[in-house]
């Protein structure tokens, strides 16, 4: 039997299908045709926004805009936009308008007094793009690449207020011809946590918790290893010399004068004040003399009472003399000068150079060596350090100085806390080599998200 | 008694360690105007501390004097010159353009304080000169280093040894940075570390109090 071919009985069906189909890819482009659509109709325009720089002190503004209109793409624009709008057309017949030399984005501030703007800064037109400013992921979002931006500061020029507004405005120009933005009002407003820092916060508070931590649990369990430091080892030599010679045993505590927060001697002279403490228990206990001239009168009065006690704590307070600790001078090269005279003449059997030093140390170290004085030195100022180590008999390389007053005392609160350091320096050396690792695969096989995750490691201001 | 020696001091640090910690991380203009305003206090405490330091500077020298110890000349020059120059700040009314008081400064002060100064090209020669002695592997490795350096540093050097400008500049900025770098990790942990102790009372020797 012949089989008939099979009518069409589902012509309708068919139908349905077409039209689904047609409906779906409807659907589907209609982004595209919308911004296309809308292309068309947006004459050319640069479209500018303007916020409060997060996070600051109300001194700052952010400025953000784009040229959208048709015919602009992301590297220039189309010729074909001439046709609509005379005046910029001859401004944006080149396709790489932006690269052109001498075009530029002027920004403009209204004047409060006048209402008249005036210009405040201006930038090449194919600079200053959203990916160049160095913020956080987590304050600024995602930085487009095709977005301009710029950071008004406030100056003796535009001195922003705190809550003041200011009117903004753009300028887009080649000399001859111009494209205008609208004006925009913004208000900077102080705020009262740096975002940027949110990372600094997070780290310090976990690296606080892990000394704490080991500092309990040192007063627990106090029978933690110490490796040996052979420039602490040698402070009982040194004042033991100092004693069968019959001759001073000199401790300068540098430079620093304890001037507030933000100066970089503030912490090694602390730690220079402590060890002075344990210095000067040995120095009692062995019945010899100490000096402690002094740069910073404040530092001299801190020195005083921690002699004072260490003489005390070694069952010496009747060797204590009030001019142990003697003021010289604020002056840099006056002190350096009157120390090397007290070198010269009392020639110490034992000089110690503890805290923060500058271009005096050499000066210091190397007279001491002439005297043939055992030297003992320890700084964090790394620029100072080739001078110690070259001219002094022992040196405690920056964080050594801070560890002294542990292994000088053995104290297990101060011993926990250095094991806890040593906890948090190990944390960062597994965050360095896994940052190495990643940086380098992410820039190899072009990852972004690498540079996202190490921004959480990185410091931000 | 101990409120006034150990408990307050104690206080006082935690309470104005934890304030300035915190005021780090908030830009708000109170929070300047607040590290202004203890800076300032901090000057105040500085100019009662340099009374101190002048008595004390006084003290030694009329000490030094009075009991004809060795080299008790130069304590009677620090007073002269000490009153000279106070002498001639107070009749120029502190001002130093064209006055006794700014001659002082310009030919004697820094003269002096140059002369000091230029003392460390000599310091230098010296100290290099134990630094470089190529007894072991170490030091034959830091002299090669420094020659490099050197040689990288000056134009005859290049004209020399080509290439060793590049050289000179990998070694300061990499063996270098890095060990520099190296250094400043563990300070700065130092630094926190110590702080800490501080801020919480576990470190308060500094006070001349003794520890816990």
């Amino acid at each position: 039997m012949t089989r008939f071919p099979r009518p069409c009985r589902f012509p309708p069906n068919e139908a349905i299908c077409v039209l689904l189909i047609w409906f779906l890819s409807l659907l589907l482009s209609y982004p595209l045709t919308s911004i296309a659509q809308d292309d068309i109709r947006e004459p050319v325009n640069l479209h500018i926004e303007a916020f409060d720089i997060p996070g600051d002190d109300g001194s700052s503004i952010s400025l953000h805009w784009i040229i959208r209109g048709r015919g602009v793409s992301s590297r220039g624009y189309d010729i074909s936009f001439a046709a609509r709008v005379e005046a910029v057309a001859k401004l944006l017949r080149s396709q790489e308008f932006p690269e052109v030399p001498g075009s530029v984005y002027r920004v403009l501030v209204s004047d409060p007094e006048t209402g008249r703007f005036r210009p405040i800064a201006e930038l090449p037109a194919n600079k200053h793009y959203e990916t160049d400013i160095p913020g956080p992921w987590w304050v600024w979002g995602e930085k487009r690449k095709d977005v301009h931006f710029f950071q008004v500061k406030s100056s003796t020029d535009l001195p922003l207020i705190n809550g003041n507004p200011y009117l903004f405005q753009i300028v887009l120009t080649d000399g001859q011809y111009s494209l205008e933005s609208r004006v925009v009002l913004v208000t900077p407003q102080a705020n009262l946590f740096n975002w940027s820092k949110l990372n600094n916060l997070i780290l310090m508070l976990a690296f606080g918790g892990v000394v704490l931590f080991s500092i309990r649990r040192a007063r627990s369990n106090p029978n933690i290893f110490l490796r040996r430091i052979p420039g602490l080892d040698a402070v009982e030599e040194a004042v033991g010399r100092a004693t069968e010679m019959g001759k001073p045993v000199l401790y300068l505590t540098g430079s620093g004068e304890l001037n507030g927060s933000g100066d970089p001697s503030n912490l090694s002279t602390i730690a220079s004040t402590i060890i002075l403490g344990e210095v000067a228990k040995r120095v009692a206990a062995y019945g010899s003399e100490l000096k402690v001239p002094h740069r910073a009168a404040i530092v001299m009065a801190i020195c005083q009472e921690i002699v004072h006690e260490s003489y005390l704590l070694a069952g010496r307070p009747d060797a204590y003399r009030d001019d142990t600790n003697f003021f010289i001078t604020r002056d840099q090269f006056a002190y350096t000068a009157a120390v090397d005279g007290i070198m010269l003449r009392e020639k110490p059997a034992a000089n110690f150079f503890m805290g923060y030093y500058y271009a005096e140390s050499l000066l210091l170290a190397e007279t001491g060596t002439a005297t043939g004085a055992i030297q003992i030195a320890g700084t964090d100022a790394e620029a100072q350090l080739p001078f110690f180590i070259a001219s002094c008999d022992y040196t405690l390389i920056g964080e050594e100085l801070y560890a002294a007053s542990a292994y000088l005392s053995r104290e297990p609160a101060l011993v926990g806390a250095l094991r806890g350091q040593d906890l948090g320096k190990g944390v960062l050396l597994g965050v360095l080599l896994l940052g190495t690792a990643l940086i380098t695969i992410g820039d190899l096989f072009q990852i972004p998200i690498v540079r996202t995750i190490l921004q959480l490691f990185s410091d931000f201001k | 008694m101990t409120f006034w020696t150990r408990s307050l001091p104690v206080a006082i640090t935690f309470f104005f360690g934890v304030l300035l910690t915190v005021q780090y991380y908030v830009p708000h203009p109170a929070s300047e105007s607040l590290l202004s305003e203890l800076s300032v206090w901090n000057q105040i405490i500085a100019g009662f501390a340099l009374i101190l330091g002048a008595a004390s500077l006084l003290q030694t020298h009329t000490l030094k004097i009075r009991r004809r110890e060795a080299g008790w000349g130069y304590s009677a020059v620090m007073y002269v010159s000490m009153f000279a120059m106070l002498g001639a700040g107070i009749w120029s009314e502190g001002k130093t353009e064209g006055t006794i008081f700014g001659w002082l400064y310009d030919y004697v002060m820094v003269a002096l304080q140059g002369t000091m100064f230029s003392l460390l090209a000599f310091f230098i020669a010296s100290a290099a000169y134990r630094a470089f002695r190529a007894r072991t592997i170490e030091s034959a490795i830091l002299l090669l280093a420094a020659v490099l350096v050197m040689f990288g540093r000056v134009p005859l050097g290049e004209y020399i040894l080509s290439g060793v400008g590049q050289i000179s500049d990998w070694i300061m900025s990499v063996p270098n940075t890095a060990a520099q770098r190296g250094i400043l990790i563990g300070v700065s942990l130092g630094g926190i570390a110590t702080s800490i102790k501080i801020i919480c009372g576990i470190e308060r020797s500094y006070l001349g109090q003794g520890k816990e």
